[in-house]
């Protein structure tokens, strides 16, 4: 089994992973646009999530209802996602089928139609996708948070847009921004599975070197200022159940303390899983887990940090039990919070954190799709050496170091306190 | 690549090792050494089914108490054991089955299996943690009963299956939940789990005489006497007329609305005719049928399409929508519709070779890691499919003839006695 990985840069600007592994026949090609919600103003809130959307919806050569239908009849399985930081497209396929979803990416990366019609259609597909994430509590908790903690930067909106925007925004907008971002030098292609390198490389030259590139997609430059004191917020709905988020200001993936931070994140509230298709594991023995939810201040606790391009936050969401007040567990939740920044964790704690993510590793490496998912998603915040150094970075961290890290960034005065209160109220 | 290469890498006679102990567990192992990692499933006779009406809820307070507590081990050393090496173990319910999922790095597998045993053969459902574990069982209750979804799909079962035992929630109510007391979970542990009807299936990088040898030593001696017996489904009335209901939850912005009937049981002969009519209805590409007039055409959904449920007993045959609140009449009738075309004209050719093509050409995918080679076997053992049922695959699909489509369809819809299900503002 061969499982070095190349890197090539077209004359295009287009940088191609390839990763030849042969334990089943199947291929998983991946193209990602570092385009997201970042790269969204006012008014156009939600443009990046939308362009994906219309990516669906055709090229002259890939008419919609072909496109749709082309991938499934060769048992393929598709999709795409829109982030803050990126936009991704992957197609899996039987190994002798791939050639329909490289000639796919390779059309669409200039040629969708966005037709009028198209976009109308869509732009209430979008509208009812919103209005299923706003029956959610937690995504009306998790936007008013994440709205709080950026003011300026343009995380301050979700991926899916604000309503208002999804209103007004036209198809010219919608082109312009496909045609800003959609280029051979902004983006990156993964492809993982059962192949032979040089062949495959040959074929991509042939179907994607001839797209010109484009001039550097103008970035927005709005860097958020320092957090001098913590922010409180509540948002009110239906329901019998409360939430807390609690968000502390993270670094970017690539600074060397987010290796310190994952190992903290484990501890405190069990590993976060990066795979994006793979499970992760319980947290029923993590601290938050012992000190919360077996104190019966929560009835449940999670907490995650993701890899993103500019700073962003590690969030623990709190369900709040029945019989207990927000308030209550946030004190709670305040006083694990001390322990970790003012006691030196021990050495079987890291070592734990340690084995912890070499099994969600292996459990990611099972599955090829997971594998070119992985390949690309390094890309967008570092680069692919991220991800194949991250255990033995992991594996350097000290108990020094996770002490260090909580004490810099688990400050109370840089974090934001959200509270989902329910119209039912309290049921005790 | 060649087909040759292609089918040998479905899992067949050739490389699924089976073996029955001796105190009846079933063991099916297949090896896969391409990771360091693991998966057990599997599935055992103790589900929602032998729930009393006013205990709902009982088979699946007991499956979540199974590690909250057993002979060897408290709550807390449980799950130190557990993740404290990256390995995870969790068990759910069922109607007719509950069954659990675990995985771990290879090396684990005997701890892993250690703690299967032990929460299966032993669990003392410590009084403290019960209480704990209730209480998140009702605030999940509170959650569902908010869940536009979840309620939708809880109504429309309370339609579909009126008087048979399918209508009931597995997860029960918080009136239900509230009544089952610490010994009722103690007996029904020990009048419903044992050796026979409990079904493992492990994957990943062990050999199978490994495997076996592991399965042996962690649950070979378990016996139990007396262990009670399924009962028997009551025959299942089926609607004389449409019938909807709109379950109200005020403040939400979308409504799940649910259209369906009765479907087949995976073991009737028109189940793979009814799976690629499905498939065509409202999955294919972008949802099928149903998906290109409401979502495509329409705009009016993010997510409209169908599904079949075909398990032990008669299943389902649904169209799942999430709408707008003002838009849920006109999906409605844009799914009648649909499915009225269905029955009376069936399926195109065209759209017949694109579903076959593509339910061969995914099988390789969906088998692709240790978690989807373990369900395979786990169907292969509760259908009684054969093990070379994947390798047979292909020509079963291709088997289906457009008339089989229709004929499958008018047997099982008749747009004119649907179950209607919404919930929402």
């Amino acid at each position: 089994m061969k499982n070095n990985h190349t890197e090539t840069i077209l004359s295009n600007g287009l940088k191609v992973l390839l990763k030849e592994i042969h334990t089943a026949p199947i291929i998983s090609s991946w193209v990602w646009y570092r385009v997201g919600s970042r790269d969204e103003v006012q008014g156009r809130t939600g443009i990046s999530h939308w362009v994906e959307h219309m990516q669906f919806k055709g090229t002259p050569h890939f008419p919609a209802n072909i496109l749709d239908k082309a991938i499934s009849r060769e048992g393929g399985s598709w999709n795409a996602f829109t982030y803050i930081d990126w936009t991704a497209y992957f197609e899996t396929m039987p190994a002798d089928k791939i050639d329909l979803a490289l000639r796919l990416e390779s059309d669409r990366m200039s040629n969708s139609r966005f037709e009028p019609d198209e976009v109308a259609s869509e732009r209430t597909v979008i509208m009812s996708e919103r209005e299923g994430h706003e029956n959610e509590p937690l995504f009306q908790l998790g936007e008013a948070v994440q709205q709080t903690a950026f003011r300026v930067h343009p995380y301050h909106h979700e991926v899916i847009g604000d309503m208002a925007d999804l209103r007004t925004m036209t198809r010219e907008d919608l082109y312009n921004h496909y045609r800003a971002f959609y280029l051979p030098n902004n983006a990156v292609m993964a492809v993982a599975g059962d192949f032979d390198t040089q062949t495959m490389l040959a074929r991509i030259r042939e179907l994607f070197e001839p797209i010109p590139a484009g001039e550097e997609p103008a970035r927005l430059a709005r860097p958020e200022p320092s957090q001098n004191g913590e922010v409180r917020l509540s948002v009110e709905g239906p329901g019998a159940t409360s939430y807390v988020q609690v968000c502390y200001r993270f670094p970017v993936a690539s600074h060397p303390d987010f290796f310190p931070l994952s190992v903290l994140d484990s501890l405190l509230a069990g590993p976060s899983n990066l795979n994006m298709f793979s499970g992760g594991i319980s947290n029923k023995t993590s601290r938050l887990y012992r000190a919360l939810v077996d104190k019966e201040y929560v009835v449940s606790v999670h907490g995650g940090a993701q890899a993103t391009v500019d700073p962003f936050l590690y969030t623990i969401t709190m369900t709040i039990h029945p019989r207990r007040k927000p308030e209550e567990a946030l004190a709670a939740l305040d006083q694990e919070i001390q322990r970790v920044r003012e006691e030196k964790v021990s050495k079987e704690e890291i070592a734990r954190a340690i084995k912890q993510a070499r099994a969600l590793f292996a459990y990611g490496s099972e599955n090829i799709t997971n594998q070119g998912f992985w390949m690309g998603y390094a890309e967008m915040f570092a680069n692919y050496n991220w991800f194949e150094t991250y255990l033995d970075k992991l594996s350097a961290v000290t108990a020094k170091d996770v002490q260090r890290v909580a004490h810099e960034y688990f400050k109370p005065q840089r974090r934001v306190v959200g509270t989902y209160i329910p119209a039912e109220g309290r049921r005790a | 690549m060649t087909m040759q290469k292609a089918n040998s890498s479905l899992p067949g006679p050739n490389d699924i090792y089976r073996e029955v102990l001796p105190n009846g567990v079933t063991v099916l192992t297949r090896s896969n050494f391409n990771s360091p990692s693991v998966v057990v499933s599997g599935y055992f006779d103790a589900g929602a089914l032998f729930d009393p009406d006013e205990k709902l809820g009982l088979a699946d307070f007991v499956t979540s108490a199974l590690m909250r507590g057993t002979k060897q081990r408290t709550f807390d050393q449980i799950y130190q054991e557990l993740e404290s090496v990256g390995a995870s173990l969790g068990f759910n319910t069922g109607v007719h089955k509950s069954g659990f999922n675990g995985r771990s790095l290879a090396e684990d597998l005997p701890l892993l299996l250690r703690l299967l045993s032990e929460a299966l053969t032993a669990p003392t459902f410590p009084k403290t943690e019960m209480e704990k574990l209730r209480a998140q069982l009702l605030t999940g209750l509170a959650i569902r009963a908010e869940d536009t979804s979840d309620m939708a799909s809880m109504v429309f079962d309370g339609i579909l299956f009126k008087g048979h035992p399918y209508s009931r929630p597995e997860d029960g109510h918080p009136e239900t939940v509230t009544k089952i007391s610490r010994a009722e979970l103690a007996k029904f542990h020990r009048g419903h789990y044992g050796p026979r009807g409990l079904v493992l299936a492990i994957v990943g990088a062990v050999k199978p005489e490994e495997a076996v040898r592991q399965v042996k030593r962690a649950l070979g001696g378990w016996q139990v006497k007396g262990q009670k017996e399924a009962p028997a489904l009551p025959p299942l009335k089926l609607l004389k007329k449409t019938v909807s209901k709109h379950h109200r939850i005020p403040g939400k912005s979308q409504s799940d609305l649910i259209i369906g009937t009765t479907g087949p049981m995976r073991r009737d002969p028109e189940f793979m005719a009814a799976s690629v009519g499905n498939n065509i209805l409202g999955q294919f590409g972008m949802m099928g049928r149903i998906g290109d007039v409401v979502r495509e055409k329409s705009g009016l959904a993010y997510y409209a399409y169908s599904s079949l449920s075909a398990g032990l007993g008669p299943g389902s045959w649904e169209v799942n929508a999430g709408v707008n609140p003002q838009s849920v009449k006109k999906a409605w009738d844009l799914i009648v519709d649909e499915l009225k075309r269905f029955v009376q004209e069936g399926v195109t050719a065209d759209e017949l070779a694109d579903t076959k093509a593509n339910f061969v050409g995914r099988l390789p995918i969906s088998l692709e890691s240790n978690g989807g080679v373990a369900s395979a076997l786990l169907n292969i053992e509760r259908h009684d499919l054969g093990l070379d049922y994947y390798q047979r695959y292909e020509g079963l699909v291709n088997e289906v003839d457009r008339e089989a489509v229709l004929n499958t369809a008018r047997k099982f819809i008749d747009p004119d006695k649907l179950a209607i299900a919404v919930a929402g503002p």
